[in-house]
C-alpha cells in the first residue's frame, strides 16, 4: 500500500475511493444494513485502539510488577486476571500470559500464523511484527532477530520464543534496570517501551520522565 | 497450528522492516476493517480462532504469490480474509460485495467536495 491516493491530476475528483477503500466501505455498509455491527460500536473500537489503548497500559503492568511483589506473583499465576485488576481486559476468550525475563532467560514473542498480539495491553502491533520476515526469523534465529533490533544479550542468557495463538497472547515483563531504585511507578512506566514488552528491546533508563 | 513455510523460505533475503513507533494505521480504512473484525467477534459472528485461520490462509497465499513480504499490504489481507469468511458463513457474496463497492466508488466520484459521501449519491443507484 503506497499510502497515497492514485489521483489522475488531469482529471481531478474532489471525492475518490481507492478500490480497497470502496471494498471496506462496502463490507461496512453491508454489515451495518444487516444488523451484524453497530456503527457506534465501530467508532468506539477505532477510537479505543487509536488513542486510548497503547503500550502505556502494558508499561503500567510492568511498573506495578516491579514495585509490588504480590502483584508480580499474581501476574505470573494468571496474567489475564492480574491485568484485569488494572482495568485492562480483552474481548474475552484470549488469555494473557506474562513472560518474566531473568538473568538466565530472555523472552521474545511472535505470532507465526498471523499476528496475534496482546492488544489490551500493547495496543496495535507495529508493522514489523506483522511481517513474514519477522514472524519467520524470530523462530529460526531469535538471537539474530534481536541483533536486527540492536539488542545483544549475554552469551549465557537463553532466548525463549513464545508463539501466540488466537487463545493465548503473551507480554514480556523485562527485568528492572539497575539504577532505578526508589522510582515511582509512573517514572518506571516511562522507561518501559513497546519493544521491551515484545522482547525485541529493553527498557531504556535514559527515557525516564 | 501450521507455520508459514513459504515465509520462512523468504526470510533469509528479506530484511525486517522497521518503524519508529510509526502510525498505528496508515489509513482510515485500515482502522475500519480492523474494527469490523473486532466487532464481529464481539457479536459472536465468528470466533477468534476462525479469524486467525482465515487471516493466516490469506497471508500464506499472498506470500506464495510473492506479495506480503514486508507486511505493508497486511490490512489488504484482513479485508480479503473478512470477505471470504463472510462468504463462507453465507452472509455475503463476492458479486454482492463487488457491486456494492462499485456503487460506493461511483457515489464518491459524484459527491461534491465538502459533503459526506452517501451511497444515495451513486448516479446508477436505482
Amino acid at each position: 500500500m503506497s499510502g497515497h491516493h492514485h489521483h489522475d491530476h488531469d482529471h481531478h475528483h474532489d471525492n475518490h475511493f481507492t478500490p480497497i477503500e470502496a471494498r471496506v466501505k462496502a463490507l461496512e455498509s453491508l454489515l451495518v444494513a444487516k444488523g451484524y455491527v453497530d456503527p457506534a460500536a465501530l467508532d468506539a473500537i477505532v477510537e479505543t485502539y487509536e488513542t486510548k489503548v497503547g503500550p502505556r497500559n502494558g508499561a503500567r503492568v510492568v511498573a506495578k510488577a516491579w514495585t509490588d511483589p504480590a502483584f508480580a506473583e499474581r501476574l505470573k499465576a494468571d496474567g489475564s486476571a492480574a491485568v484485569a485488576e488494572l482495568g485492562y481486559g480483552g474481548r474475552g476468550g484470549e488469555h494473557i500470559v506474562a513472560c518474566f525475563n531473568t538473568p538466565n532467560e530472555h523472552n521474545l514473542i511472535v505470532c507465526t500464523l498471523c499476528s496475534c498480539y496482546p492488544w489490551p495491553v500493547l495496543g496495535l502491533p507495529p508493522v514489523w511484527y506483522k511481517s513474514p520476515p519477522y514472524r519467520a526469523k524470530a523462530v529460526i534465529d531469535p538471537r539474530g532477530t534481536l541483533a536486527d533490533f540492536g539488542v545483544t544479550l549475554p552469551e549465557g542468557q537463553r532466548i525463549r520464543v513464545w508463539d501466540s495463538t488466537a487463545e493465548t497472547r503473551f507480554i514480556v515483563i523485562p527485568m528492572r534496570p539497575a539504577g532505578t531504585e526508589g522510582w515511582s511507578e509512573e517514572k518506571l512506566a516511562s522507561i518501559v517501551n513497546r519493544d521491551s514488552m515484545i522482547g525485541t528491546g529493553l527498557p531504556r533508563v535514559e527515557d525516564a520522565l | 497450528m501450521s507455520r508459514p513455510d513459504a515465509a520462512i523460505a523468504l526470510a533469509a533475503d528479506t530484511p525486517i522492516p522497521r518503524d519508529a513507533e510509526g502510525p498505528i494505521f496508515a489509513e482510515p480504512w485500515q482502522a475500519m476493517v480492523f474494527a469490523l473484525v473486532v466487532e464481529l467477534q464481539n457479536r459472536g459472528v465468528f470466533t477468534a480462532d476462525e479469524w486467525a485461520q482465515a487471516l493466516g490462509a490469506e497471508i500464506r497465499e499472498a506470500v506464495a504469490h510473492g506479495g506480503c513480504r514486508d507486511g505493508s499490504d497486511y490490512y489488504e489481507r484482513w479485508c480479503e480474509a473478512l470477505e471470504h469468511l463472510l462468504i463462507a458463513k453465507g452472509l455475503a457474496s463476492h458479486d454482492g460485495v463487488d457491486a456494492l463497492a462499485a456503487s460506493w466508488a461511483r457515489a464518491a466520484e459524484a459527491t461534491p467536495h465538502g459533503q459526506p459521501i452517501l451511497i444515495e449519491n451513486d448516479p446508477l443507484k436505482s
